[in-house]
């Protein structure tokens, strides 16, 4: 997509000799640079995977056969359901896909020197630590009468989240949640201004590479959602306090359901905030390792767009059984299946830019594969759930688990490995060891199939979410379920492995260590890129051979 | 009318098959919906399969399709890669027809969608309330009847009630036993072949009222009385479990619905109510009182010694 004229390649990283050498204190904590930050953002993903990764495999282990095994109390596992979707959401995906990759290759890819912000690029980052320790210690202090910590899902409902969970617990969720929100939209305002700004001579915003596209997409939806979020928290801390607000209280003339049409208001862009930087990682590995330039450039970045716009008019579908009036629920049923629209243009021009490519089947392309076709897979299930008249049978039950982990889980997540794997070498300067890395594609692959394919059936017989025992009819497929929670555990294993193992072997990664295929301007810099890019800033040059 | 019969029949032979025995409760390893025991129920699987076959298709689809391009278009076997980057005709096709598909699956699903939402003339009404953690259902049409709770029994009561109701060959004794957390001490009894409307609302948490095999789910919101409604078309019982996330015991707060002949109905509302089980319970807790003054008498005879 983006021309470089001959022989001025070396020019953009040639400053090695000037280049700034902060101390460690200096660099990692007072961090300005893009780059570092970003690195910051995908070792706290990374640390934040690690404690929602272990709420999950202690969950599984409790439904691994009926009765109550490992915790002490119903309490105790909802608690533990809770942390894992706030954690994995706000502590994993999104520094993960958003402050990590995005701070990372967003300005290179346009040709930037830096974020637009670089001061508030560190609020930012470090507004998240704070806000993680404030989750964490929720979980030691009283929230209801039935134990410590908050128990009443990563939703938040009213009255479990007000007259339910009267301890401190829940206060330091908000206070948490509030402080990630802000760093979200500190964030937001710094991608769009750096993506809308700062863009290298040439860079028109139709030249741009999707994953910047994604980003800026993402941004915008970060901006427009987060606030709702916090006000709705905020209603939240002050219908908490005694004497305070009635917004959520029925006994006041308030209504709960109004919380959860604000909650979802923000809740279902946050799903798309998710997965659509995945979205655009996936685009340029496709693009790479087919050696292709990505068909459909403009269709793949309008239909992001188009994604985010009808992604905020859809919330209620995850509110089909509140009571709402039967034409309302016929308008949320209609947009929502509108997204699939979309959603079909992206898959189609993947695999209409494998057709004619030259395929390799490298690591990285292994989980862009994986993640195009587990997100059909999760996708297509959310067709089905759309449905308000099958949504009845279907509303909380473990159906909606598996298709949500299915986009999520498989998705989201598969599009961050992919990522990881196919910048790895950029952002460390070296390669990884591929039998490793094999091993943790395919185990995870294996291993998050096993745990959550079951789950449609389980849903499908009616087992409730958020249950921490179960009838016995349930017990057959929550043990395979189980079981795929052994495999996936054993391939993150691989995953440290793999990253311990090139940290201590080192070998040196090139410039451009993809080859042919890879033309973004990040394959121009040497690996890893010097502290500071593009003193020269690179020129695009007007040609039409991208797309 | 005939394609519908032929995907019902297609999917039940496909996945009916897989499983042990369809039921009217969760089935072990059950890979599919309960079976129905309304029209409301007939038509949402009927729904769920035509949306499935489609999904099914489509995921076959892809997956064949990237299957053939991972085959045909590997580097070994394409080593230089082709330049195009547009299509009209393809992007035009590939947006025409997911509308077109969505647009055939629209129009049932916005009819089940009206025949579930739009009460019909019901022929009596019932209400269920939510509390922490059980169901209290009230009989607004008969005033004589008391409101009551609907406990749910735990492992042993469970166990205990299941062998006294066989042995005793209680004729209300439900087919399935007493199956730990769907059963209870006092289940909500309709006759069949009635149209019941069913009010829906809370105590304190959010709740939600459901009873899979009715092809109901209605959350139970404070402040707010909710409605939906059922036909049952035959008799039996029938569990649904909590599906509101409500707290500590969000997992023990089953719902047991007894479908009952309209004869006996009338009969059960004469007699003032009541559960099947009380004779059951009541002998349970003689069993427990006796167990304990057992053990009692034990600790007083060991304390004198």
């Amino acid at each position: 997509m983006v021309a470089i004229p001959e022989g001025s390649v070396g020019g953009y990283g040639s400053h090695d000799d000037h280049d700034e050498k902060p101390g460690f204190f200096a660099r990692w904590f007072y961090s300005t640079n893009h780059k570092d930050i970003g690195t910051l953002y995908l070792i706290f993903g990374i640390i934040s995977g690690l404690i929602g990764g272990y709420l999950s495999f202690m969950m599984r282990m409790e439904l691994g056969e009926p009765g109550i095994q490992y915790f002490a109390t119903g309490h105790d596992y909802n608690v533990f359901a809770s942390m894992h979707g706030l954690i994995m959401i706000f502590f994993m995906v999104m520094p993960a896909v958003i402050g990590g990759f995005g701070n990372w290759f967003v300005p290179i890819m346009i040709g930037a020197p830096d974020m637009a912000f670089p001061r508030m690029n560190n609020l930012s980052f470090w507004l998240l630590p704070v806000a993680l320790i404030c989750l964490l210690i929720s979980f030691f202090v009283p929230g209801s009468a039935s134990g410590n910590g908050f128990g009443g899902g990563w939703v938040m409902y009213p009255p479990l989240s007000t007259s339910g969970a009267p301890g401190p617990a829940f206060d330091f969720i908000i206070i948490g949640l509030l402080a990630a929100g802000f760093s979200s939209i500190f964030g937001a305002i710094n991608f769009i201004t750096t993506i809308l700004n700062m863009r290298a001579p040439g860079m028109t915003m139709h030249k741009m590479p999707l994953f910047a596209w994604s980003v800026l997409v993402t941004a915008f939806l970060l901006l427009l959602a987060l606030p709702v979020l916090a006000a709705a928290l905020f209603m939240l801390f002050t219908d908490r306090i005694d004497g305070g607000t009635g917004f959520f209280d029925p006994a006041m003339g308030g209504d709960p359901e109004m919380f959860q049409h604000l909650f979802w208001f923000f809740g279902h862009p946050e799903v798309y905030i998710m997965i659509l930087p995945a979205f655009g990682i996936v685009s340029h590995v496709v693009s790479t390792f087919s050696k292709k330039p990505i068909f459909g450039y403009l269709g793949m970045a309008y239909a992001m767009v188009a994604i985010g716009v009808v992604g905020f008019v859809v919330w209620a579908h995850h509110m089909y059984t509140v009571g709402m009036d039967v034409d309302l629920k016929a308008y949320f049923l209609a947009a929502t299946l509108v997204i699939a629209v979309p959603t079909g243009v992206k898959i189609f021009s993947w695999l209409a830019t494998m057709w004619g490519g030259s395929i390799r089947f490298t690591i990285p392309m292994q989980w862009a594969l994986a993640f195009i076709f587990l997100f059909v897979v999760g996708g297509v299930t959310g067709v089905v759930l759309a449905n308000a008249g099958v949504d009845v049978a279907l509303h909380d039950t473990y159906y909606v688990v598996a298709h949500f982990h299915y986009v999520l889980s498989m998705g989201a997540v598969f599009g961050i490995f992919c990522g990881f794997y196919y910048w790895f070498g950029k952002m460390s300067g070296y390669l990884y060891n591929k039998w490793l890395a094999a091993a943790h594609f395919w185990l995870f692959f294996i291993g998050v199939n096993v745990i959550f394919f079951p789950q449609h059936f389980l849903g499908l017989n009616g087992m409730p979410r958020r249950y921490v025992d179960y009838p016995e009819e349930f017990a057959f497929w929550n043990s395979v379920s189980t079981a795929g929670a052994g495999i996936t555990l054993l391939g993150t294993a691989f995953f440290f492995i793999m990253l311990i193992e090139a940290f201590i072997v080192r070998r040196p990664a090139g410039e451009n260590y993809w080859g042919e295929g890879a033309t973004t301007l990040e394959w121009t810099l040497p690996s890893p890129p010097p502290f500071h890019i593009f003193n020269t800033l690179p020129r695009i040059e007007d040609n039409d051979d991208g797309h | 009318m005939r394609l519908k019969r032929l995907i019902l029949a297609s999917s039940t032979a496909l996945f009916a098959s897989a499983m042990p025995a369809l039921a009217n409760k969760p089935t072990d390893r059950g890979i599919w919906l309960q079976e129905p025991a309304t029209e409301l129920m007939d038509q949402l699987i009927w729904l769920h399969d035509f949306v499935s076959w489609i999904i099914l298709g489509i995921v076959l689809f892809v997956m064949v399709l990237m299957a053939y391009i991972m085959i045909r278009f590997r580097e070994k076997a394409n080593p230089v890669p082709s330049k195009t980057t547009h299509h009209v005709g393809l992007e035009v096709a590939w947006t025409i027809v997911p509308i077109v598909i969505l647009l055939i699956m629209v129009v049932p699903s916005m009819r089940l969608l009206y025949f579930q939402d739009a009460l019909p003339e019901t022929e009596m009404t019932i209400k269920a309330t939510g509390n922490t953690w059980n169901w209290e259902y009230t009989y607004p049409g008969q005033p004589d009847l008391d409101s009551y709770i609907s406990n749910p029994l735990d492992k042993e009561q469970a166990k205990f009630v299941e062998t006294y109701l066989a042995e005793k060959s209680v004729p209300e004794a439900s087919e399935f036993g007493e199956p730990y957390l769907l059963t209870t001490d006092a289940p909500l009894v309709v006759p069949v072949d009635t149209k019941v409307k069913v009010l829906i609302t809370s105590s304190n948490n959010l709740h939600s009222f459901t009873v899979p095999a009715f092809g109901i789910k209605m959350d139970a919101v404070p402040g707010r009385i909710n409605e939906t409604w059922f036909e049952a078309y035959k008799t039996g019982t029938f569990y649904g479990q909590c599906s509101e996330l409500c707290g500590i015991n969000h997992y023990y707060m089953p719902i047991e619905v007894r479908v009952v002949p309209k004869a006996e109905y009338a009969k059960w509302i004469a007699g003032g109510g009541g559960s099947h089980k009380e004779d059951a319970l009541a002998a349970y807790a003689d069993f427990k009182k006796n167990k304990t003054a057992a053990l009692n008498g034990g600790l007083t005879i060991a304390a004198q010694k």
